[in-house]
């Protein structure tokens, strides 16, 4: 367990430029959480401190961490669900931080989320044509229909799938509902939690292989939030690794698999059982041992 | 791991598989499940040995899950079981067996770890009275006293910290991972003969995965109990188990030895998984390797082979049910169009730069 120097949280003040999808400049978001004494306020949370970083267009940015590291408040903050408590984040170089929520509608065109559970974010009630062409209702936009058979086809469903229910369909069918929904207003990013966590092993390859043909297809920046590194690997150019609220590394997403600098990220892939690492004997001992380079 | 008869007693290769040797724990034999005319489970044979771990892999809807609810009697009433689960030491076949019998099994020879373990514990009560309530039902301490200290003792063995201090919290003030702990504390209070761990760590983060996997293990080898762990997750299997037995639409369609089912598997479902869920090996255009199609609904697999609509290799044959093809005591397949025994396919082997790391 020999406590490791650690690197500098991250070099200071990231590269941002005007091709830059998204720019996160020194975030913090406090909570509180409600009081339990009549004399003193609970002390606050520090759900992200000091967050930044910079996505340019088309790039592919994995952020790893595991829960209670801030990853979903970064992500509401990003979608323009939730404010940063001080800091400043840009969508394609316009400033949300301080918007109403009538002015973020550009925020919700540019900009698509997909969640980890289908089932929890596709309503039960509606069908699959509905879910899908809602986000073009709210937005005004016409010819739906076309639009949404056009969709699902991108996706990789049949077409008569717009007059069935989500329950109707498989796990890994209805994340693609949901990518189908996400891409309806031509987003340019699109914002992905953990969106093959909850498939299938032969689904989430194929969910995989989706995403990675629409972001070619479409020229998309991707923002791929995931416990699990071994998928971040496969999907992203760049990495950001979470802990406590804080970027603790940032980097070529191969470059910090293979050197990992700071103590965290060694701590996360040294745990990550893999097939290869099991048949050349690492025992569940080895996984939860430190890493020892 | 390589087959070597009675050099070491806990030893994935232990006696050959003689009905009621005396180191066979779970015999499972013909065991079937079904739901009106349906069957959710169909055949499942096999035997777990003192001292082994045996991983039962397969994607939902495989019949995993209930083939582990069958052995621990905790079927919906809905469904019901037939052929014959035995367990040594129990007078009685525990498929058929009313809750009366159940309930003194339960929680003494056979415990059980699931995957989430806030719905396994009492809200309303302190874990160390939950751990020694298992102790007091089957009466394997004389007190409340001796209980208490056995659950705390406990407790330390799962490695929670200040477990004198733990044993008078309630679960909502522990974490996911820690929660999984204790469940494992009382899974383990008994020393029971099979530990079954139904999805024990998928809800969990990493690095707690590898702390509770970590404990699992350690906590069956000290008790040379036999271990049934249930997971989908390859990789996990191949670290926590020595065997392995694949599932598909309510079969068995595969097993053996960890090592020899992921490396050279011969089951044309099992190749399709290990391919699947490598995510080193891509193609030109960088694209995963996939099994066409989707996992069917429980109970709507095809006749004959279940796998054959998603199979490249099918055939007119495979609309027959393929044999059992026994490749040793405990290994073999069921499959017309198997992976040659002798190459290597592409998929399965350890080729990744990740192999030194740990």
């Amino acid at each position: 367990m020999a406590e490791q120097p650690t690197s500098a949280p991250l070099a200071p003040g990231p590269r941002t430029g005007p091709a830059d999808a998204i720019s996160v400049r020194d975030v913090t978001r406090d909570y509180r959480r409600p009081r339990t004494s009549l004399r003193h306020p609970s002390p606050p949370v520090h759900a992200l401190r000091g967050v930044s970083f910079a996505v340019p267009a088309g790039q592919r940015f994995g952020i790893v961490g595991e829960s209670g590291c801030g990853k979903s408040t970064l992500l509401r903050i990003l979608a323009g669900l939730d404010r940063p408590t001080s800091g400043s984040v840009a969508i394609d170089g316009r400033d949300i931080t301080g918007l109403r929520e009538r002015q973020l509608r550009f925020v919700r065109e540019r900009l698509q989320l997909v969640f980890q559970d289908p089932m929890s974010s596709l309503d039960p009630r509606m069908r699959v044509g509905d879910i899908v062409a809602e986000p073009l209702v709210a937005q005004g936009h016409g010819n739906r229909r076309e639009r949404v058979a056009e969709l699902l086809e991108a996706v990789g469903l049949r077409a008569d799938a717009a007059d069935r229910y989500p329950h109707q369909f498989s796990g890994g069918q209805r994340q693609r509902i949901s990518i189908a929904r996400a891409l309806a207003p031509r987003p340019k990013i699109i914002v992905a939690d953990e969106p093959v966590s909850a498939l299938d092993v032969s689904v989430r390859a194929q969910v995989l292989n989706l995403i990675a043909d629409l972001v070619d297809e479409l020229n998309l920046t991707l923002v791929f939030v995931s416990h699990d590194l071994s998928v971040v690997r496969h999907v992203c150019d760049r990495v950001a690794v979470m802990h406590n609220g804080q970027i603790v590394e940032t980097g070529a997403t191969e470059q910090v698999y293979e050197d990992p600098r700071h103590s965290y990220t060694r701590r996360l892939i040294s745990a990550v059982p893999t097939l290869g690492k099991a048949l050349s004997g690492v025992s569940a001992a080895d996984l939860n041992r430190e890493y020892q380079p | 791991m390589t087959p070597a008869p009675d050099t070491a007693p806990a030893s994935a290769a232990g006696s050959p598989d003689s009905p009621g040797s005396p180191d066979d724990v779970l015999t499972v034999r013909n065991l079937d499940v079904a739901v009106g005319g349906r069957k959710l489970v169909e055949d499942v044979d096999f035997t777990i040995r003192a001292g082994e771990r045996v991983g039962l892999i397969g994607e939902s809807g495989s019949g995993k899950s209930l083939t582990a609810l069958s052995v621990m009697g905790l079927l919906p009433e809905e469904l019901r079981a037939t052929g014959s689960v035995r367990l040594a030491g129990v007078g009685h076949d525990l498929v058929g067996a009313d809750e009366a019998r159940m309930s003194r099994v339960r929680g003494k020879e056979i415990a059980m770890v699931f995957q989430e373990p806030m719905t396994a514990l009492n809200p309303t009560m302190k874990v160390g009275r939950q751990i020694a309530e298992v102790l007091l039902i089957h009466r394997t301490r004389p007190d409340r006293a001796s209980a208490r200290a056995a659950a705390v003792e406990l407790l330390a063995q799962v490695g929670l910290p200040d477990p004198a201090v733990a044993a008078d919290a309630y679960p909502h003030q522990f974490s996911g991972g820690q929660r999984q702990r204790v469940v494992l504390a009382i899974a383990l209070a008994n020393d029971p003969a099979l530990l079954v761990c139904d999805e024990p760590t998928t809800a969990l983060d990493v690095t707690v995965q590898a702390r509770v996997l970590d404990l699992i293990v350690r906590g069956v080898q000290d008790r040379r109990s036999a271990m049934l762990f249930i997971t989908h997750d390859l990789a996990v299997v191949a670290t926590a188990c020595e065997r392995v037995m694949v599932m598909y639409g309510g079969r068995v369609v595969e097993s053996g030895p960890v090592r020899e089912v992921f490396t050279r598997p011969r089951h044309r479902y099992t190749q399709g998984l290990i391919g699947a869920s490598d995510l080193t090996v891509v193609d030109d255009r960088g694209r995963l390797v996939t099994i066409g199609g989707s996992v069917p609904p429980a109970g709507e697999f095809p006749a004959g082979c279940v796998f054959r609509n998603r199979c490249a290799q099918a055939t007119e044959v495979c609309a027959t049910r393929p044999e059992w093809v026994a490749t040793g005591p405990d290994s073999g397949y069921a499959c017309f169009h198997p992976v040659s025994g002798s190459g290597t396919p592409g998929t399965g082997t350890p080729t990744n730069q990740e192999a030194g790391r740990g």
